[in-house]
């Protein structure tokens, strides 16, 4: 029994990574925006975080876990919400087309990230020297009256965040009017400009949100799931292509996002849990959250549900002044 | 409420066309403003004369006939991807399965020179090689392209995916490989009698892969532009309807193109492997496959553009290179200037195909 | 009821897109209590300028003064702000949401939508003027008509009491144009402005009390409406007198060139768009097609052009040369030319279907003939020649024949494909709304070329909107009703009442 727990657990952990940076793409792709920097973007938010926790228990003589804790969530909302907006300007503003920026701003982030990160590990000593124990702990310290309950027994607050997030999420897309003209805006562009929506402030603002969002997912990624250093092994890019599968696995609903996001986890860890695998067959494992997500969107696309389909101006930029 | 009498302070119209010198010329002034803000960022993080550290970078990839030629290999193998995304973007499908393409091209020819290495000569070994590349990078990229062409699955995604599964693939066959035992890692193929490698010629260790490259450049121009084959694929990327209207069976031109388009970035995994690096990894590719979507976005698809941003964009790796070698920075720099280069190179596109009208110029025609 | 100060005043407006003046110093006055026509060919910049009122262009120079204060409206927003509502030709809704999402979209977003309240507020509007709306219907489930009246109540619920229409009634039945006739009077009586923009004479005469002139981006002239008449209009319009007769030559020894029996065709969701669609097309003859919008003209058309799959049915062409038989049923495009079966096919959709908007006019005229010759190498040369040919022939004004079709107006769009079609010497000739948005002399220069092959001996079937157009040109008019024939009438002496009637109830007034 324990064993399913355990992978439970670590499930719960490495689907929070990815629940963070999906809910965020989710709030994007609904505006018609498809970011393909989120991988960028959680790079960012990462090392915003690491560096803003890093330099405060550098600087001060006995760090207060939870001014760490605010600061680095500080910094990792900034840091992400500003590729957003990088992202936001070129696409939106200068009219670039979105793949191409959302790849070059996951070059850019990685090259970023992986820039400050090794030079931290260099200054600290080695690869995954740096520590940011006191913050770090934080950010893992449990909720006290869970400490026993099973799988809650060993996650962090952030794991909670974002559950309550991507509930929230879902009322505001739904219930909320500024959700319904946010959905508009992804579906019909030209129909919400003429409704009186302001197309570019929803794009703006929800790429820019949806990435600050995102970025979380690197910082916990940072904090929890590494415990409060920095590797170049591209683990943080791995996760963020997973995020961007997740968002079509859970057909661009945030409550679908949560359960997917830990059947991801599940699926990932499940080679460790199964006996006599050769290390080659583990590989294969690893592939699939992968495939189980080409199958989701084949089976979408098969069934034609209009409601399941992505936003209808995915992708598509929307110029008004056009004869 | 109040009404606001005053005119937006600026608006943006569409231009109607613009000389093509003058789009170049605001290209390249965008290109000296990145590098420019680049300098900057640069003088920040290592206190160092900017201008310097450019010429270190020239130094990296053209400091010596060696690295010139190691310069130049990789800028054919970034063409080679571009020149395979060519077709595909024509046809406005969105193909970011390169990097899959690539390593699945890469494991085909590793796999024909580990396990027939000693049984054929290299000749053999190469055309085996190149034939079983351009059929693993097919196949990689028909997959999605006969989801997309029989139930409109979006590729753009569907090819993402691709590329993980096939970056999976590439560590399983690392792990079957691998060689010393328990190093994962493949190490050197057939380092001995260097069968299956990329033959020196003159002399030079890399003139197949330039002679290859640049064939299929030329090859590729020719075929979009006067075959009838590259006008249905301009019609499809154009408007689907108009070529169904007109009898150009949609799905046959989707799945043929995507079978080229997939086959040729698994060539590039062939010069990867045989002609390059005479190993395999998940770094074979090494986001190539991204980058050269980049590339052959910007350069509009016109294959001889993408020669020189392509050449552009090696030379930085290069010289990333060298400044992290010779100044103690860590070489993801060069990710981060390519990246900044990028988002002025992007946005330029901007000026150049739109004009602003400031408030009180009040045009009239 | 007039009241003193105009709504609106636009003063010396002009807009230019690249190098095209869409409205020239135009000035134009709105008053409440009146119905205004904004009449003008395609070109003329009448929905341009209405466009800018509002919001979705700016324009160049000019002021707009609404309820005597200047005003610069920048978005859609501050239109509905001025209680300026605009219903457009092609909507604006999202398929995805229901009528009441759509109708409060856009509006001051806080907290909750509380749906009960809203919904109660649309029936409230809906009693008022008489329309009939489900506020919880999801719009992809709608009909045209229905759209349309979400439309109207959108802008309704926003408070507008200056509305602007784009030519409504292109897909309503006569009877649907009726309805809205009387609500848009009724709004009139209730102090309202409305304008229309339209080009049809008979319903300027019907509805408005004024009628504004816009020729080539210039304004012509501003009467009442009963102080003027169509003559005189036409005049306005297009600056020289233009007879209002289309020829009609008798056919000469008509032969049956396609037979079209049972045809029945379904969509994706399996609702019946055709049920056994039965009739004959003769050769040298012009076979009309009337009937609503959305009552399977599409469907017909592609069916036999083999661009839509055929639940059962047949279609057989008639070989004029050979005498054979030939089923076209569940063929594809490139079968049929294969066949040797010379059909040509005009669509509705001409830059989304029958051209390729961003090629030029020598590349869409290869189109049909690019697979000519064993070599794999296009022939650019004989297109070429063709579309010099063509632009010399119907004078189609461009700059080029290099020029990207997309940057030609739509009256010289049209000539470019009527012109393609009909250089491969077809034996059948299908149109689709071929006039749809031309101006009267493009119009007459492609009645002219349908004329021309019919005299030629070509089978044409010609689907069209406008049913004076259909009675005088075609010999004969089959009328569809919700996808079966109600119908097939002589051209020459029909009624014009009658065919509408067959148009929205099958079989007419005859049937019971």
């Amino acid at each position: 029994m324990t064993q399913v727990l355990s992978l439970l657990q670590a499930a719960m952990v490495f689907g929070t990574v990815i629940l963070f940076g999906a809910m965020g793409e989710i709030l994007t792709e609904k505006s018609g925006n498809l970011n393909l920097g989120v991988p960028g973007i959680m790079y960012l938010g990462g090392i915003a975080g690491l560096a803003g926790a890093f330099w405060y228990e550098s600087a001060a003589a006995s760090p207060v876990a939870i001014v760490g804790l605010l600061i680095a969530l500080l910094c990792a909302l900034a840091a992400a919400a500003f590729g957003g907006l990088i992202y936001s300007f070129l696409t939106i503003t200068l009219r670039a087309n979105q793949n191409v920026t959302g790849l070059t701003l996951t070059i850019f982030g990685s090259g970023v990230a992986n820039l400050f990160g090794g030079a931290m590990n260099k200054m600290a000593g080695g690869v995954g020297q740096i520590s940011v124990a006191t913050t770090s702990g934080a950010y893992r310290a449990t909720l006290p009256f869970l400490n026993d309950v099973g799988v809650f027994s060993g996650l962090g607050f952030m794991v909670y965040l974002a559950i309550i997030l991507a509930l929230l999420a879902t009322y505001f897309l739904s219930k909320t009017r500024k959700g319904l003209n946010l959905r508009a805006v992804g579906e019909n562009p030209a129909t919400a400009d003429a409704a009186g929506i302001s197309v570019t402030r929803y794009k703006y603002l929800s790429t820019c949100i949806g990435a600050a969002i995102s970025g979380l997912g690197g910082l916990y990624y940072v904090m929890d799931y590494i415990k409060g250093t920095w590797s170049t092994d591209g683990g943080i890019e791995k996760l963020g292509w997973l995020a961007v599968a997740l968002v079509i696995f859970a057909r661009w609903k945030p409550t679908q996002a949560i359960w997917g996001s830990y059947l991801f986890g599940a699926l990932f860890w499940l080679f460790l849990y199964i006996p006599n695998l050769t290390r080659s067959s583990q590989e294969l494992f690893k592939m699939l959250p992968y495939v189980v997500t080409i199958i989701v969107l084949v089976v979408v696309s098969l069934r034609k549900k209009r409601e399941n389909q992505p936003p209808a101006s995915l992708g598509l930029p929307y110029f008004r002044e056009e004869r | 409420m109040k009404h606001k009498a005053k005119e937006p302070f600026v608006r943006i119209t569409k231009r109607d066309e613009l000389a093509a010198w003058r789009a170049w010329l605001i290209r390249l002034t965008s290109l000296v403003l990145a590098l420019a803000v680049c300098a900057v960022v640069i003088y920040v993080i290592v206190k160092l004369n900017p201008l310097k550290v450019y010429g270190a970078m020239w130094e990296g990839a053209f400091g010596s006939s060696k690295r010139s030629w190691v310069t130049l290999r990789d800028t054919m193998m970034m063409l080679c991807i571009g020149v395979g995304l060519a077709p595909a973007f024509k046809m406005r499908f969105w193909n970011i399965g390169a990097e899959g393409q690539i390593l699945v091209g890469g494991i085909a020819t590793a796999a024909v020179m580990i396990y027939c290495g000693s049984l054929m000569p290299t000749w053999a070994l190469l055309l085996t090689s190149f034939v079983a590349s351009c059929a693993a990078g097919a196949l990689w990229g028909v997959v999605p392209a006969y989801f997309k062409a029989r139930f409109k699955t979006n590729e753009t995604l569907f090819t993402l995916m691709m590329n993980y599964v096939a970056i999976q693939l590439t560590s399983y066959c690392v792990a079957l490989w691998e060689n010393p035992y328990g190093s994962n890692t493949v190490g050197v193929i057939n380092q001995q009698t260097k069968a299956g490698w990329f033959p020196s010629i003159f002399e030079q260790q890399y003139v197949l892969n330039v002679v290859l490259v640049m064939v299929l450049a030329i090859t590729m121009y020719i075929y979009l532009r006067y075959s009838k084959h590259g006008y249905e694929i301009a019609v499809v990327g154009e408007s689907e309807r108009t070529a169904r209207y007109v009898g150009i069976s949609v799905r046959r031109v989707i799945i043929r193109t995507m079978t080229i388009s997939g086959a040729v970035c698994g060539l590039a995994g062939f010069l990867a492997v045989s002609g390059a690096s005479h190993t395999i990894s998940t770094s074979t590719a090494g986001g190539r496959g991204f980058t050269a979507i980049i590339v052959a976005w910007l350069a509009k698809f016109n294959t001889f553009v993408m020669i020189l941003i392509a050449a552009l964009l090696v030379f930085l790796e290069k010289g990333a290179m060298q400044i992290a070698s010779q100044y103690n920075l860590n070489d993801y720099a060069s990710q981060m200037i390519t990246g900044i280069i990028l988002f002025f190179i992007l946005g330029s596109e901007f000026f150049i195909n739109y004009r602003l009208v400031f408030r009180g110029k009040k045009e009239a025609k | 009821m007039e009241s003193d100060e105009a709504a609106v005043h636009m003063r010396d407006i002009t807009k230019t897109f690249g190098s095209t003046v869409a409205n020239d110093h135009v000035c134009l006055d709105i008053n409440r209590g009146e119905i205004l026509s904004l009449l003008g060919e395609n070109g003329s910049g009448k929905t341009t300028l209405m466009n800018m009122l509002s919001g979705i262009y700016y324009p160049d120079a000019g002021q707009i003064i609404v309820d005597g204060r200047e005003v610069s409206i920048r978005s859609p927003k501050d239109a509905y702000d001025l209680r300026i509502g605009m219903i457009h030709q092609h909507f604006k809704l999202v398929d995805v949401l229901t009528a009441a999402e759509n109708i409060i979209l856009g509006m001051p977003a806080e907290g909750r939508l509380d749906m009960k309240v809203i919904n109660e507020k649309i029936s409230e509007i809906s009693s008022l003027y008489g329309f009939d709306v489900d506020p919880k219907q999801k719009v992809y489930d709608m009909s045209v008509s229905q759209k349309q009246t979400v439309e109207i109540v959108k802008v309704l619920y926003r408070g507008a009491d200056i509305l602007i229409l784009d030519e409504p009634t292109a897909v309503l039945t006569p009877q649907e144009t009726d309805k809205l006739f009387t609500v848009l009077r009724n709004m009139k009586n209730d102090g309202k402005a409305v304008v229309i923009i339209t080009h049809k004479l008979h319903e300027v005469e019907e509805i408005s009390d004024r009628v504004v002139v816009l020729r080539r981006g210039r304004f012509i002239g501003d009467v009442a409406t009963k102080d003027t008449n169509a003559a005189e209009m036409t005049n306005m319009m297009v600056g020289r007198s233009v007879s209002l007769n289309i020829e009609r030559p008798e056919p000469k020894d008509p032969q049956p060139r396609l037979a079209v029996t049972d045809l029945t065709v379904r969509d994706i969701d399996g609702v019946a768009k055709l049920s056994n669609v039965s009739f004959t097309a003769n050769s040298g003859e012009i076979l009309g097609v009337a009937g609503i919008s959305g009552c399977g003209q599409k469907e017909l058309l592609e069916s036999i052009a083999g661009l839509q799959p055929v639940e059962s049915g047949s279609i057989s062409y008639f070989d004029p040369n050979s005498g054979r038989q030939i089923e076209l049923l569940g063929r594809t495009p490139r079968d049929i030319c294969n066949m040797g079966v010379a059909l040509s096919f005009v669509p509705e959709d001409r830059l989304g279907m029958g051209l390729v908007g961003n090629m030029d006019l020598s590349d869409n005229m290869m189109l049909r003939s690019f697979r000519c010759g064993k070599s794999v190498f296009t022939d650019r040369k004989k297109p070429h020649t063709l579309a010099e040919h063509v632009v010399e022939e119907l004078e189609v004004n461009t700059p080029g024949v290099t020029t990207p079709v997309r940057k030609l107006s739509g009256g010289n769009v049209q000539k470019v494909l009527v012109g393609r079609e009909i250089s491969s010497a077809p034996t059948v000739l299908m149109t689709a709304y071929a006039v749809r948005g031309l101006d009267i002399n493009s119009s007459y220069t492609i009645y002219d070329l349908i004329n021309r092959q019919k005299e030629a001996g070509v089978a044409v079937i010609f689907v069209g909107e406008d049913l004076d157009v259909l009675l005088e040109l075609c010999d004969r008019i089959l009328v569809l009703c919700g996808g079966q024939v109600s119908g097939i009438v002589p051209g020459r002496g029909a009624d014009k009442r009658q065919v509408g009637m067959m148009m929205t109830r099958l079989g007419g007034e005859a049937a019971k």
